[in-house]
């Protein structure tokens, strides 16, 4: 209780001394100019297997990295010069709100109660999920409309719990919820049978999945009960940081589309296409304004590659979660994934 | 000669109290004034960064459902305000239990270490000192963990018709007042339905809580029984009054004015841990302030809530007991 209570009083604190920034924009964008001024990009971060991870050498890495290290690629050049800063759910607003973070790229799911109630703006979508169930596979469940009265265990997050209870209230079921903080505390309820499922987002579910001892007793069920499109948070506020985060967060699908990838980058530069030309920023006016390099849309594939490397070198079939593309398939391949014309 | 002396002090003693109460009002004054800085400045800074503050949100429906209620009737479709009262609910629930058992406890073991015998001592003096020197946390996932290895429901120990016990929890019968009978629980699918059901969470919590705290108090109860003159007990024994005679109305009374004020911190104390409830998934209030906080954004709401909160019944246990102690001290003297 104390850490928790000085937890509380910490934020408090930090967002009672955080003096009048100055955030409005009426020349230039303020973000911008401060992450040029520190030479890094603050990006907050929620640690997960897949999707931001630090290895033994402090080196991070992940789905979430890749896509922060694209945004450090463009505004400066460098997909080094970012400093990650490890958030939990509760702690994340907080944190970009006070302006201790530039963006959050931490799985965050866009919904209209955050951009309405909580004022936050928010960056294209850049992976689609959706809250799903596990269950021992010894149960013989397969379906979640079969999981009446059961007990599901999850942890404590930001949909999770009400989207459990919308399911069971549409299909007039009940749970028995039990909400721990740690999902390593899931995980052990699970595996020691304290509860019949666990229910988590699709990618979580096959991470979690990896931390069980015999991943094969489980199997994730087919259900999606929810929509949950991750987006980059913002601070309002600043319209031109917002519009770099926008088109930055596009550029790994656009180049998918073009058939650029990391490996092809450095050719590509000799491509007489013109929507090749245009989108690496060969042809001026075009892709360069609020003072970003010329060729950022060609940094930013050098330093991290198109969407199908960032997915497959995080998350794909060749890594521990061996998460399909489904929804994450190009809008031309029968996916969602889909960037406006860089044009 | 004598009297000018006894002026001095008086006067003395006159100009320190005003230094005293200047110096008191000037860090008061002080304090007023730097709460005040923060939270103006919180508001002020909400507002530049847009972050709406209010408390509006309570009357919103919570959207989510509390596994263990304790009895209180709890939809998805309640307000959050009623979420905040059911997890509240549910912490004064196993704080009280858990307070009033291990004062029992404590004082069981305090005198146990006192007896003669010096086996009795030394599996109470064990007991303590295991409890005493580990983690509270880790004696809860520890009991969380042991509960667990009960068998399942469709396994269930069923000692006597109607009771169950699985690592769902003790199911036992109840009496339904409306209809007059008793409701036996019984397996439906996946959980037992109907009856009465303790949670594991909470039997786990209160177990922990009252073990940690019992160790505790049984020192204090210890140490308070030790520090009443041995004459005492010795002038009781010679009047002929036996062992259990002599603790009941000679030692324990004269021991309970040492040992009051250091009972209310235990409580106070044991309150405040009860929210490690979130590491096992019992939805005590924090439990339920983090999850209205992570729905609805309202994070410093939920924090304020808490810390008034938990202020509000660490006051509301200090303050009967301190009662009691001024009044013990009066009657005393």
């Amino acid at each position: 209780m104390i850490r928790r209570l000085a937890g509380a009083t910490l934020v408090i604190v930090a967002v009672a001394c955080t003096g009048s920034s100055t955030n409005g924009s009426r020349a230039g964008s303020a973000t911008l100019s401060r992450i040029r001024a520190r030479g890094s990009v603050k990006c907050g971060i929620t640690q997960g297997a897949g999707f931001a991870t630090s290895d033994s050498r402090g080196q991070w890495q992940g789905f979430d990295v890749d896509f922060c290290r694209a945004v450090a690629a463009a505004v400066l050049n460098d997909p080094a010069k970012v400093t990650f800063i490890p958030y939990t759910q509760q702690q994340r607003f907080a944190g970009l709100q006070s302006g201790e973070v530039d963006l959050l790229a931490n799985g965050t799911s866009l919904t209209i109660s955050r951009v309405m109630q909580r004022h936050l703006h928010f960056g294209p979508v850049y992976f689609y999920d959706g809250q799903g169930f596990m269950v021992p596979r010894s149960s013989g469940v397969t379906s979640a409309t079969r999981l009446d009265g059961a007990t599901i265990c999850v942890q404590q997050g930001t949909t999770t719990e009400s989207n459990l209870a919308d399911f069971a209230r549409r299909h007039a079921i009940t749970f028995h919820p039990i909400v721990i903080e740690d999902l390593r505390g899931v995980v052990s309820a699970l595996a020691g049978g304290r509860c019949d499922a666990i229910s988590q987002d699709g990618a979580g579910l096959a991470t979690t999945r990896t931390m069980l001892q015999r991943p094969g007793d489980y199997v994730i069920l087919p259900d999606r009960i929810s929509k949950e499109p991750i987006a980059a948070v913002l601070r309002s506020g600043d319209d031109q940081w917002l519009e770099v985060v926008n088109w930055v967060f596009r550029t790994p699908m656009q180049a998918e589309e073009l058939g650029i990838d990391q490996r092809k980058a450095k050719d590509s530069l000799q491509s007489s296409d013109p929507t090749v030309r245009r989108f690496l920023g060969l042809e001026p006016g075009v892709v360069n304004g609020f003072g970003l390099d010329p060729r950022w849309t060609y940094n930013v594939i050098a330093a991290v590659g198109n969407y199908a490397d960032i997915f497959d070198r995080n998350l794909g079939m060749n890594t521990p979660l061996r998460l399909e593309r489904g929804m994450n398939r190009l809008w031309s391949n029968g996916g969602l994934m889909y960037s406006p014309p860089f044009r | 000669m004598t009297n000018a002396p006894r002026r001095n002090t008086s006067r003395g003693a006159g100009t320190s109290a005003v230094r005293g109460a200047l110096v008191q009002g000037a860090a008061l004054g002080a304090v007023v004034i730097v709460l005040w800085w923060l939270g103006h400045n919180t508001l002020v800074t909400l507002q530049e960064h847009d972050v709406p503050f209010g408390f509006d949100f309570l009357r919103q429906p919570a959207n989510f459902d509390i596994g263990d209620t304790g009895g209180l009737r709890f939809g998805p479709q309640d307000t959050i305000g009623r979420a905040i009262v059911v997890g509240l609910g549910n912490t004064l629930r196993v704080a009280a239990l858990g307070c009033v058992l291990a004062i029992l406890c404590g004082f069981l073991l305090g005198i146990l270490r006192l007896v003669a015998n010096p086996m009795v001592r030394g599996v109470a003096r064990s007991i303590v000192e295991v409890m005493r020197n580990t983690p509270l946390l880790l004696l809860l996932l520890f009991l969380d963990a042991t509960i667990r290895q009960l068998p399942g429901p469709g396994e269930a120990l069923h000692p006597m018709s109607g009771v169950f016990i699985s690592n769902r929890g003790l199911a036992l019968p109840s009496f339904a007042f409306s209809s007059g009978t008793l409701d036996l629980p019984h397996l439906a699918g996946f959980n037992f339905v109907g009856g009465w059901t303790l949670s594991p969470e909470f039997a786990a919590l209160l177990a922990a809580l009252v073990l940690h705290h019992a160790a505790h108090i049984s020192e204090v109860v210890r140490g308070a029984i030790l520090a009443v003159p041995r004459g005492q007990q010795e002038a009781a024994r010679a009047l002929g009054l036996s062992s259990f005679q002599v603790l009941r109305f000679v030692t324990v009374p004269q021991a309970l004015r040492a040992m009051v004020p250091l009972l209310a911190t235990s409580c106070v104390s044991l309150v405040k841990n009860s929210s490690l409830a979130v590491a096992i998934g019992f939805p005590d209030l924090v439990s339920v302030l983090n999850t209205t906080g992570n729905q609805t954004g309202r994070n410093i709401e939920a924090m304020l809530i808490m810390i008034v909160v938990y202020l509000g019944v660490s006051l509301a246990v200090a303050a009967p007991l301190g009662r009691y102690n001024a009044r013990f001290l009066r009657r005393v003297a």
